[in-house]
């Protein structure tokens, strides 16, 4: 990336430009677009190379620092799965894990991969870069503040890593974190790895906060004149709601960690009835363990849809550019993205039908749960619908898109067994679960990250990513890891429990060794696979191809910037003014096949736009 | 062209599995058919939806894949079609969760003749209590446990008196009788779990929780703990023996009460009050 902007530049806006809106073109009442209402930002320029590329203030190069940071913790939790799956097929070849080891992998990899690495991921990786691209800003509203943000997210990086080296190791709780076993003796690092991980996630809300008030306010207020709401890009209104689901899901994780913190260290009871233990009775009392689960899953829920709903955006954009056709049922996605989001909040205790709360409870939240299944269904009609009759380019880009749509279906279906409540009894804490949440919210995301990383890839680094590569990439991940996780579901049938560091010889779990040594298999595989993806990376660097601007033919304003990869600042002396969706691909009546955002009315008037 | 084919056979590939698989559940041994009546009904429905949605796509990268000399639809919205499927989903959703509520609520409510078991589990075992002549089980509190009272009961609840105490991770279960599972932890959390009865709950130390089946299937069974409880998680196991009424009959006698664990305490003479080790 480079940033080659003249520090002596203002972006001050002209008087003229604030007060004449129409200036420049051919039929000002076709083309009227509503006046700035405030001036430009203006941006505080980098001095030195600590200003460019450490403590940096771009939100384009916070973003690539977020995205490099949870690849990092994304490669660490998938050493952990495979050492998880080697002691799962193999046993014989883990003799140096013990439970204890095992039990902190687990701990380990779930927390790092749904926090770490797919939140810190869609909304700081991609967030950062797209917002301001997309809606039209120079940046984000408080670039200070941002780089504030993804310091923090660092340390809290920090702090996790750190808990590997501490005595008694990170916490092997797992990543629900469930008191009373998670501060008790008992569990692998209850001693200073649960303290590490309580502190690592306060430190990584309050980053996390400081990034998401920055997306929703640029989103809100800093978009370009014409980008109405509904004009915006579908991967902005669901980095936007998910970004408004954080920061209120977690507060609660955030005042969970705090009063378990409080349990471990000062004996407070929060969470924590009367224990015996070891033959004594322990100085609590009163507390309630299932208070926890409700604080927990009151953020844990609506987390599964802050990765879910950016992912959905995404895809959404992806699937619309390479099919050559406007995604269909906009207004239909985008209320879609909005209700998912609010009724995600009242699904939490779906995760706890069988935990001992009131089982009346059942009722409501199945209900509810089952309800979220009508926005997501018609959000998967509209993708395939979207292909129908599109006239689409089988490249990378869109069969990471297909695997989404296989993956992510398969992974809805079954969480409507377990939404279901008593079908949800045989089936929770098997791994039916396990299997289910991979797909839905593990493999699915991770195909449209990979399809975003191909598609984005020529604007970040002004280079195209290798074309064969990129296939042998996606067919190895893809039939790879849909053979980890289709087969894994009868596990969960037969009974399986999850969290077991050995089967031992129940009668009817010998029969799954040859299936635990497959899955096995294909996950070294599968992980082995992602660095094909790292060598491109690095091959396309060195020798790659360089991309002509906008090589995909989009119409989203990321790709009219003034340079390739796009400067500080953005879009050169003037903001782009939009008139129209970003989806107006294959018009009717158009030259080409795409209609740029920036494409005044007045440029296209033979054409048989519906929607503007 | 290769993309179709290959989407095409993990599609069908995925059926075959599901047809073909050894791998199913275990025969169930009690009384909730409908759970897995209601699972073979959302396979239906949902599996269903699985391979049609799939094979639209597979159709569409068929019939629409990219030639230079084609454009696309331009249709923004169709407020019909979208309609006729928030419909019919909605329809499919309803046929699946009415089953389920259905079976909930027989779930949640116990019959009146289910004979109550205390199943209380600590880390890495479980011990289990029964009512004795007159059906009802003593009040407990976890400060009470000691080896003379390994079960915590209350010593000045009438109704603990003759309660029967197995000390031993197995139970011995009546066959074709209704069981209300009451579960106790004195540490963490635990769920009492036998995957032929289909049915769990979690053991919430604080609390007392329940849920119940009725066994019918003579034979033995393997508890498993369904909830993460430390690192002897996976090795926490036990055991259930349903019986036919006779056999259990005998079985029962020959358990001992809390009256009689109390006795035998006083004539060994020992200082049963200190608290046992677990």
């Amino acid at each position: 990336m480079s940033d080659e902007y003249d520090n002596n530049k203002s972006y001050q806006a002209q008087s003229s430009e604030v007060l004449d809106g129409s200036a420049g073109s051919i039929n000002p009442d076709m083309d009227y677009v509503r006046p700035a209402e405030i001036p430009e930002q203006d941006l505080y320029h980098a001095h030195s190379f600590i200003e460019k590329w450490i403590f940096c203030q771009d939100a384009k190069v916070i973003g690539v620092q977020y995205f490099l940071t949870a690849v990092f913790t994304g490669i660490v939790g998938l050493i952990l799965s495979w050492l998880m799956r080697l002691q799962l097929g193999f046993p014989e070849l883990a003799g140096f894990m013990t439970a204890e080891h095992y039990y902190q992998f687990v701990t380990m990899h779930g927390m790092i991969m749904v926090v770490y690495f797919l939140t810190a991921l869609f909304l700081g990786g991609f967030g950062n870069y797209l917002i301001p691209l997309m809606v039209g800003a120079r940046d984000m509203v408080f670039p200070y503040v941002n780089m504030l943000s993804f310091w923090m997210f660092f340390v809290a990086v920090a702090v996790l890593m750190a808990s590997f080296f501490v005595p008694g190791g990170p916490t092997g709780a797992g990543w629900t974190l469930y008191p009373p076993q998670t501060i008790l003796e008992g569990t692998p690092g209850s001693g200073t790895g649960i303290l590490l991980m309580l502190i690592s996630l306060s430190l990584f809300v309050i980053g996390f906060t400081m990034g998401g008030l920055n997306y929703m306010i640029t989103i809100l207020q800093a978009r370009t004149r014409g980008m109405t709401l509904m004009r915006m890009p579908l991967t902005v209104w669901g980095i936007f709601t998910a970004t408004v689901l954080a920061m209120l899901a977690f507060p609660a994780l955030l005042v969970s960690a705090i009063m378990m913190t409080l349990d471990k260290v000062l004996q407070t009871s929060f969470f924590m009835p009367t224990i015996l233990k070891a033959g004594e009775v322990l100085e609590y009392g009163g507390g309630s363990p299932i208070l926890f689960q409700h604080l927990f899953w009151f953020f844990g829920h609506p987390e599964v849809y802050i990765v879910a709903l950016p992912a959905f955006g995404i895809v959404s954009d992806l699937i619309s550019v390479h099919a050559r056709k406007n995604i269909f049922g906009y207004r239909m996605m985008v209320w879609a993205i909005v209700g998912i989001g609010g009724l995600s909040f009242f699904v939490w205790a779906h995760h706890m039908y069988v935990s001992g709360m009131n089982p009346w409870f059942g009722f409501f939240f199945a209900t509810t749960t089952l309800i979220i299944a009508v926005p997501t269904a018609m959000k998967v009609y509209n993708w395939i619908l979207t292909l129908w009759r599109g006239n689409i380019r089988i490249n990378t880009v869109m069969l990471w898109c297909l695997g989404f749509i296989v993956t992510f279906v398969n992974g809805g279906i079954t969480g409507i067994f377990l939404g279901n409540v008593s079908v949800d009894v045989p089936l929770s804490d098997t791994y039916f679960v396990v299997a289910h949440f991979h797909m839905v919210m593990g493999i699915a995301p991770l195909m449209v990250i990979m399809g975003a990383v191909y598609h984005w890839f020529p604007l970040v680094a002004g280079k195209m990513l290798s074309e064969t590569l990129g296939k042998w990439h996606f067919w190895i991940t893809f039939l790879g890891a849909y053979s980890i996780y289709f087969p894994m579901h009868y596990l969960g049938f037969i009974g399986v429990p999850r969290r077991y560091f050995e089967m031992y010889d129940s009668p009817y779990m010998t029969s799954t060794v040859g299936m635990n040594e497959f899955i096995s298999v294909a996950a070294f595989i599968v992980g082995a696979a992602q660095f094909i993806l790292v060598f491109n990376i690095i091959k396309t660097l060195k020798t790659g191809k360089k991309a002509e601007q906008n090589p995909w033919k989009a119409n989203s304003l990321e790709w009219y910037t003034s340079t390739v990869p796009p400067e500080h600042g953005n879009f050169g002396e003037r903001l782009p003014v939009v008139h129209r969706w970003p989806y107006d691909f294959s018009v009717p009546g158009a030259k080409d096949d795409f209609i740029p955002q920036t494409t005044a009315p007045s440029e296209v008037a033979n054409t048989e736009v519906e929607k503007t | 062209m290769h993309a179709g084919i290959i989407f095409l056979l993990v599609i069908v590939g995925s059926v075959l599995f599901h047809i073909f698989t050894p791998w199913y559940w275990t025969d169930i041994a009690s009384n909730w058919g409908g759970m897995d009546s209601t699972i073979t009904l959302t396979f239906w429905v949902g599996g269903g939806v699985f391979v049609a949605v799939c094979l639209f796509m597979v159709y569409c990268v068929f019939r629409y894949s990219h030639k230079e000399d084609r454009r696309a639809e331009y249709k923004p919205e169709d407020k019909k079609l979208e309609k006729i499927l928030t419909w019919a989903t909605t329809l499919g959703v309803c046929a699946l969760l009415a089953p389920g509520l259905i079976i909930w609520n027989q779930y949640v409510n116990v019959p009146k003749n289910a004979i109550e078991v205390d199943v209380m589990a600590w880390q890495w075992g479980w011990q289990y209590r029964l009512p004795g002549a007159d059906g009802k089980l003593g009040t407990t509190q976890v400060r009470n446990i000691a080896d003379n009272n390994p079960f915590g009961i209350n010593p000045d609840d009438p109704f603990g008196k003759d309660d029967v105490m197995i000390e031993s991770d197995v139970i011995n279960l009546e066959n074709n009788r209704p069981v209300k599972i009451l579960l106790r932890s004195v540490d963490v959390l635990h769920n009492w779990y036998v995957p032929q009865f289909r049915s769990k709950m979690d053991a919430v130390p604080g609390t007392v929780t329940f849920y119940w089946f009725e066994p019918n299937k003579v034979g033995e069974y393997e508890v498993l703990c369904a909830e993460y409880c430390g690192v002897g998680h996976y090795a926490m196991r036990g055991g259930v023996e349903v019986q036919d009424k006779a056999d259990y009959e005998v079985w029962l006698s020959e358990q001992e009460t809390f009256e009689q664990l109390s006795a035998r305490y006083e004539k060994l003479n020992v200082d049963g009050n200190k608290l046992a080790k677990k």
